[in-house]
């Protein structure tokens, strides 16, 4: 790896600010050519407002940004693109409708025309061992072809400065493996990376230097080789936290059972589930793991009553409850937990009390005669917030108001403390900061020592290996033989989510 | 009955005049549409159009200056649900609904002094020698400019949205604006353009029926014209030619059970009015249901760049 090559962007005091927020404050780091530079932070650190100022979608209100020494303040993206910048989104930045073709041509300065275009895209995603049809639809594609989508348009460009945003969140390990050996080759050929991820070991392994953000201020860098993923999570955080520790605990009776458990896609682009049969056990975690897109959200619909299912294909305690809606499902002791935790979770405008109202009401008698029983529903409000450590001002504010890990341990503790007998949840520490996550997932730990069955849907492989006894692999809507947790490796997992599909290692070099 | 009377080349010469207004309307609906925002406001800006052209011809003694006024008065009108919708971030279907309400009230008003008026209407285009062919002649090669300038916007529309780079951006605004936005593209800029050629196209559609078709003003004479071609532009998945092909359904069913009813056909006069509703809308389920297309996936949602 190169280290000494010259500086191609330094960054001098920058800082931005919205209403009532630093986001950014006096930032300042230095890239070089051929160097993979790691930016690391809890959600909320400054890490996409820092990079948007690179990328000319904020401007920020103090310092200075240097390209080769000139001064570099992009008005927008495409002069950031002009200068030789470019970026790998995490979200918003494909188009479903639109062909690869015509998504790399809106990325593109001057797109040549059409039928060269794709020969170009061809071209460079062969020899970078990312193979793409330019013709197809790109709402047709998976997570990880979508990610190479975003990348060949980036490469196409020849950038001398390209930010990753998260990329591997949505590859398999295999997949992330050749994401690496293409950045490599990457920066081999003198391109500055900046790469943000909160995935230590892939930072360690991947990255020449790190930057460390909390709170929009840079509290440290150092090298990742040769710092260990706890002290750069400390880091991080700014404060050491307990790690999660698992009881011993014995599984009871089937609580859950799905038998061939089928549903055709929701929508368009949607994931329909074939044959999904697993079961249960009080006291036990199952985990299903996946690459996002797999099926996860259609099977939490199905298992939380959102879509029936036909007769005899999910049963709890033995009894069959798929034609029963969410409610029905409640009062029987499924409870689950979506990923989207505003708008699906909870509702944006309403209060902490009814939000808990919407899900609670019937398991903590919360009604009335059909009547709101307001102050028990605010108690039982305050009890949530108390338990799972709610920063926020009382049970009256807007769920809108919190912040999403604040948002994510009530609408997980909400459900907790209505002591169902089956939890499901789907991405439970999703965008949550660690010291929230390692309080969430040992409450699902503790949740089940008391003899709860929980399902766990993560696509976040270190979280499984954390909490679950058994593990299972969403691919395409089937789910994989389902194994103990401790028989299996991170390669083994890779390979029950699929591998790398068609990825090859880049033919560069 | 007397069915001989219907001859087909005239029917189907009529049918394209009395297509046209719709066909405009409904093809600056879709390239609004396709921009992602929803302007239920077609009505009211096809109503403006016919009474903005009427005036301005009679005043003038130009049709020509007469259709421009009124693609004017359309975009005008429409700009104001632009301001309301892309910078004020108004509810698109309210707004749509309030523009439709506002344009019917604004036209009776200004078309008070022209009730009972003749305007100068379009010259039919002289084609020379084509227009001699038999059947085809009398068909194709017998109409006014406005006729031939419509089909070729179908054209002009299609090949811009399918071939070039404005044409892809606008579709990417319309598919999804968070995404146009983050890599660098004006959304607003964008949707307010396409808003202003569909309130002209709207404009235009307004004008053909008080200049060429009826020829004159009346209050409320677009006569829901606006909402049938709103409807047209769903059925026809978002596509220019399956635009033309609901349009030229509708207005030649249209001319049909006019013709039919000329003729004595023995069928209630009230279902013959109906038929070119249920006869558009049966064929353009039909075509829609084979899932050509969906909706721009951003329609009808505000957008505001936050940062």
């Amino acid at each position: 790896m190169q280290r000494g090559g010259e500086t191609v962007l330094s960054l001098e005091g920058l800082g931005k600010s919205y209403p009532g927020v630093r986001a950014c404050d006096a930032i300042s780091l230095d890239m070089r050519r051929g160097e993979i530079h790691a930016l690391l932070g809890e959600n909320g650190a400054g890490k996409s407002t820092l990079v948007k100022m690179i990328y000319g979608l904020v401007t920020p209100d103090a310092g200075e940004m240097r390209l080769d020494g000139q001064p570099f303040a992009p008005p927008d993206p495409n002069a950031a693109r002009r200068a030789g910048v470019a970026m790998v989104f995490q979200h918003f930045s494909l188009f479903d409708a639109l062909t690869v073709a015509e998504n790399i041509a809106l990325g593109m300065e001057d797109a040549p025309p059409p039928r060269r275009l794709a020969a170009r895209i061809r071209e460079v995603s062969e020899l970078y061992g990312l193979p793409l049809d330019p013709r197809r639809t790109v709402g047709t594609l998976s997570a990880g072809e979508r990610q190479r989508v975003e990348i060949v348009r980036c490469l196409l460009q020849g950038p001398r400065v390209l930010i990753m945003d998260e990329p591997t969140s949505v590859l398999t390990p295999q997949e992330a493996e050749i994401l690496f050996e293409t950045l490599r080759k990457l920066a081999a050929e003198g391109t500055a990376i900046l790469y943000i991820s909160h995935k230590l070991e892939e930072i360690r392994a991947l990255c020449d230097t790190a930057t460390i953000l909390r709170r929009g201020e840079v509290v440290g860098t150092c090298t990742p080789a040769e710092t260990t993923a706890r002290e750069m999570a400390e880091l991080m955080v700014g404060a050491s936290f307990a790690p999660v520790a698992a009881a011993a605990r014995e599984t009871g009776g089937v609580a859950l059972e799905a038998r061939g458990l089928a549903a055709p896609a929701p929508g368009a682009f949607g994931t329909p589930l074939h044959d999904l049969s697993f079961t249960l056990r009080a006291g036990e975690v199952l985990g299903l793991g996946g690459v996002a897109g797999n099926g996860q959200d259609e099977l939490l619909a199905v298992l939380a009553g959102e879509r029936a299912l036909p007769r005899g294909m999910l049963f709890l305690d033995g009894a069959d409850v798929g034609r029963l809606g969410p409610q029905a499902r409640r009062a029987r002791g499924l409870a689950t937990a979506p990923e989207e935790r505003l708008g699906h979770a909870a509702a944006p405008e309403m209060s902490l009390t009814e939000n808990a109202l919407l899900t609670a009401a019937r398991r903590k008698g919360l009604l009335r005669q059909g009547f709101i029983d307001w102050a028990a529903a605010r108690r039982f409000a305050e009890a949530v917030i108390d338990r799972f450590d709610v920063r926020t001002p009382g049970p009256e504010a807007a769920a809108r108001a919190l912040s999403g890990g604040n948002l994510q341990k009530f609408v997980i503790g909400r459900e907790i403390a209505q002591a169902p007998r089956v939890l499901v949840v789907n991405q439970p520490t999703w965008g949550v900061d660690a010291a929230a996550a390692a309080a969430i997932r040992q409450a699902l730990l503790d949740m089940a020592a008391a003899g709860t069955a929980i399902l766990v849907i993560s696509q976040d492989l270190d979280e499984l290996f954390e909490v679950a006894d058994r593990f299972g692999a969403l691919v395409g809507g089937r789910l994989s033989e389902i194994r103990p947790m401790h028989d299996l490796s991170l390669e083994r997992i890779g390979l029950m989510m699929g591998g790398a599909h068609d990825m090859e290692v880049a033919h560069v070099g | 009955m007397d069915l001989a009377t219907i001859q087909p080349a005239i029917l189907i010469a009529s049918l394209m005049v009395s297509s046209t207004p719709i066909l405009l309307a409904a093809l600056g609906e879709m390239v609004v549409e396709r921009a992602g925002v929803l302007n239920l406001g077609v009505e009211g800006m096809m109503i403006t159009g016919a009474v903005s052209g009427f005036a301005v011809a009679i005043n003038s003694g130009s049709p020509a200056l007469g259709f421009l006024g009124a693609a004017a008065a359309g975009a005008a009108l429409s700009l104001a649900f632009a301001v309301l919708t892309q910078f004020l971030l108004s509810n698109h279907v309210a707004t749509g609904l309030a523009l439709t309400l506002a344009g019917l009230g604004l036209s009776a008003l200004v078309g008070k002094p022209y009730e009972g008026m003749k305007a100068p209407t379009l010259p039919k285009l002289d084609l020379g020698p084509l227009a001699e062919i038999p059947f085809l002649g009398r068909v194709l090669f017998s109409h006014d400019v406005m006729v031939y300038a419509s089909l070729a916007l179908v054209a002009a529309v299609w090949a811009v949205l399918r071939f070039t780079r404005a044409g892809l951006i606008l579709r990417a605004v319309g598919e999804s604006a968070e995404a146009a936005h983050a890599l660098g593209y004006d959304v607003v800029r964008v949707r307010v353009l396409a808003i202003l050629f569909g309130g002209a196209l709207a404009g235009l559609g307004g004008a053909y029926i008080s200049l060429v078709r009826v020829p004159q003003w009346t209050e409320g004479m677009t006569a829901g014209a606006g909402w049938i071609a709103l409807a047209i532009v769903v059925f026809a998945s978002w596509r220019a030619g399956w635009v033309l092909v609901g349009a030229y359904l509708f207005g030649g069913v249209t001319v049909l059970q006019l013709n039919l009813q000329a003729a004595g056909a023995a069928v209630p006069v009230a279902l013959l009015s109906a038929a070119p509703y249920l006869v558009t809308i049966l064929v353009l389920v039909i075509i829609s249901a084979r899932g050509l297309q969906g909706a721009p996936a951003a329609l009808g949602r505000s957008f505001h760049a936050s940062g």
